[in-house]
């Protein structure tokens, strides 16, 4: 028998395909969560492995870098936590007849379909591939956004996929104009869209095409980050699909199209006479940010409260890698991972509590630290981290991007800490609501899984208080590419 | 290239566009599918056009793809469907006929514009390919906004499809697997469009989007 070398990059990718033909096939419900957890761990130990092995050599269509390591790491992690938490969360949608079994054998495939197209779009190296598989991943969450069927669920689905599309189209359009930027210099075929060979000859390219081409990228991949103005689909789709979707498109869906974006925002940087990307990404992370931050104070429904949170944290990380330099990359970098990390660990918990309390509105959840003592403390404390209050490792990341812009373009620190007070503000009047008073509602017992909730906050917590060195050193390391 | 390859080229590149302002004014759902095949077969030539003069046979496939797929099958299930449901009534545009067009004709000299001057060094085929291609993908944005229609709307969405193949021939040497990939996307977006339609009209009773702008925004 001859013996097949261990390739991490490959089995990130043969793990959730096979996971779902098996699931696909898969009459039993209990089975299928519990494969799904399983093969969302064994992904996980794949990508983790990614520190160990050697480092594969960069091919045609896949490659591991320094940057793209975090992206798989983090996204499955979030993605292992969420299926244990969807384990859970399922169950009691069975129970109450949202879900019917056949559903679940569809949402479970496509959970696996959905690993498989992020993961494979952090490791193309080709452009084109790339594209296929955000587009990929975009149409599973458009199918599992509308699992319920519900007159919102639908409506929110058909809003996702329309202005989804657009994007994507923007996106395809702007990778052809990037590959007949590079024809003349790299040549036809397949390589003038391998991305090492991009960069690599950047700087000859017509700047003026690459202008055009990052102008339609942002706008394109923009849309799937939830930038405003294009953020329309964003809270609807967190609002009316099943949770733990919501945690994985804001814990990742948005990361991917961002490591997009910064994947062009590095190629245009290789060429010297191309306009800069960062103004461009500031004005549209300001414009999130205090656009999402005025909007968090109108909200009824809790899911939609957190989908303009993840608008607001979208657009403080496009600010931040939109800054550039060593340091504001470092604390994008860092946000980035916290947000993730944080806002799942949100939508854990307010999964759970919207089936306790049997409505998503807000103005009907009250007390949940005295019914729900745990599920409330957790759902205090993430939102504690995610308004950026210290301890926690926002606060850190925050503090970091506010002194880089101070040090960079001081004028600009005034729009981008009037954005986050007035944030701040919104969050914290919403959950003290939330969490304390007289309960209200059902005060049965929550059928919950709290291990995959307060894992994320005790990580958050941990880098609030203490990053290792060798972490700090990883992640410098990664600012310094970013340029 | 002779002078001869690049006027058809030319010719059929803008015939698309042609096409793609047939679709703004029909308000009929059923003409409007048929303007849709007209637009599919218009891309059809211009593909097969484009794999003759840059000696490069994979085009053929997409061409094939594109007169096999988009402008027959689809068009004929698609007319299947709106017999099903009944709806071969008017289509509501949210705007009128008139500023349609006009916004249609600043779209495409938007995009002459912006191509043409940003491109005077790369090779002509292609650079007035992209720029009728945006045209195409700017007019089917246009058909988006404007229908209300879900039918409609998927089929400004798929001639918006047709103008990114478009650019993805005119790009010489362009590689085959972004072919593929786009008409698979296109298979893939059909049949999302096909249970999105059933599920609407498994629950609605009408593919009338504007039904589903009721419950825009927060629940009260």
């Amino acid at each position: 028998m001859i013996a097949i070398p261990f390739q991490p990059e490959i089995a990130v990718l043969v793990i959730p395909v096979v996971a779902a033909a098996v699931l696909a096939a898969l009459p039993g419900y209990r089975i299928a969560a519990r494969l799904n957890v399983l093969a969302s761990l064994l992904t996980l130990l794949a990508a983790l492995s990614l520190f160990v092995t050697k480092r594969p050599e960069t091919g045609t269509y896949l490659f591991v870098d320094d940057l793209n390591i975090v992206f798989i790491v983090l996204n499955t992690f979030v993605g292992f936590t969420a299926s244990l938490f969807s384990a859970s969360y399922i169950a009691h949608e069975l129970e109450t007849g949202r879900l019917t079994p056949a559903n679940l054998r569809f949402y479970h495939a496509m959970y696996q379909i959905m690993m498989f197209g992020m993961n494979l779009a952090f490791v193309a190296n080709n452009i084109g591939l790339m594209w296929v598989a955000v587009e990929l991943a975009t149409l599973t969450t458009v199918m599992m956004v509308g699992i319920y069927r519900t007159h919102e669920a639908l409506e929110a689905a058909w809003k996702y996929f329309l202005l989804g599309s657009v994007g994507i189209a923007f996106a395809l359009f702007g990778t052809i104009l990037v590959y007949l930027a590079a024809r003349p210099h790299i040549g036809e075929g397949d390589d003038a869209m391998i991305w090492t060979l991009l960069v690599e000859h950047a700087a000859v390219f017509d700047p003026a095409l690459l202008n055009l081409a990052f102008i339609f990228l942002m706008l394109g991949y923009g849309t799937k980050v939830g930038l405003a103005p294009l953020h329309a689909w964003l809270p609807d789709a967190h609002a009316e699909g099943p949770t733990p979707i919501s945690a994985v498109l804001s814990g990742l869906l948005l990361n991917v199209a961002l490591y997009a974006v910064l994947r062009f925002k590095i190629l245009l940087a290789a060429n010297p006479d191309a306009i800069g990307p960062g103004p461009l990404m500031m004005t549209l992370g300001l414009l999130s940010l205090i656009f999402a931050a005025f909007m968090l104070y109108r909200r009824r429904d809790i899911k939609r409260l957190f989908a303009y949170s993840s608008i607001e944290h979208m657009g403080i990380i496009v600010f931040a890698f939109g800054l550039g330099g060593p340091l504001a990359n470092f604390a994008g970098l860092l946000h980035m991972v916290m947000h993730s990390l944080t806002k799942s660990a949100i939508f854990y918990a307010v999964g759970h509590v919207a089936q306790v309390k049997g409505t998503q509105r807000i103005s009907e959840l009250r007390g949940l630290t005295e019914s729900h003592p745990a599920l409330g403390w957790g759902l205090l404390v993430g939102v504690v981290a995610i308004a950026g209050l210290p301890p926690m490792g926002i606060f850190m990341s925050e503090f970091l991007i506010v002194s880089s812009t101070f040090a960079v373009q001081p004028l600009l620190a005034i729009p981008l800490v009037f954005g986050l007070l007035v944030a701040f503000g919104a969050l914290l009047l919403r959950v003290t609501g939330i969490a304390f008073g007289e309960p209200t509602g059902s005060t049965a017992p929550a059928q919950a899984s709290y291990v995959p909730l307060f894992a994320h906050l005790a990580l958050v917590l941990a880098a609030g208080l203490y990053l290792p060195s060798a972490l700090v050193g990883w992640f410098q390391h990664i600012a310094g590419i970013l340029g | 290239m002779t002078s001869l390859s690049f006027d058809i080229a030319h010719l059929l590149a803008g015939g698309l566009v042609l096409v793609s302002f047939m679709m703004l004014y029909q308000d009929r759902l059923s003409a409007l599918i048929n303007v849709y095949a007209l637009h599919a077969l218009v891309l059809t030539l211009s593909v097969a056009w484009q794999a003759q003069v840059q000696h490069a046979p994979h085009l053929y496939v997409t061409a094939a793809i594109a007169l096999g797929f988009k402008a027959v099958v689809i068009p004929l299930v698609l007319h299947r469907i709106v017999r099903r449901l009944g709806i071969h009534r008017d289509i509501e545009t949210v705007v009128g006929i008139g500023p349609t067009m006009l916004a249609g004709m600043g779209l495409v000299a938007l995009s002459m514009v912006v191509i043409l001057r940003i491109t005077p060094e790369a090779d002509p085929l292609a650079r007035e390919d992209l720029s009728f291609a945006l045209s195409v993908l700017l007019l089917g944005l246009l058909v988006m906004v404007t229908r209300r229609n879900a039918v409609s709307q998927v089929i400004g969405f798929m001639s918006l499809e047709n103008g990114l193949i478009l650019a993805a021939t005119g790009a010489r040497g362009m590689p085959l697997v972004v072919e593929i990939s786009v008409a698979f996307s296109i298979v893939i977006a059909f049949i999302v469009i096909g249970i999105f339609l059933f599920r609407i009209r498994e629950r609605f009773d009408t593919v009338d989007v504007g039904a589903l702008d009721s419950f825009r925004g927060e629940r009260r």
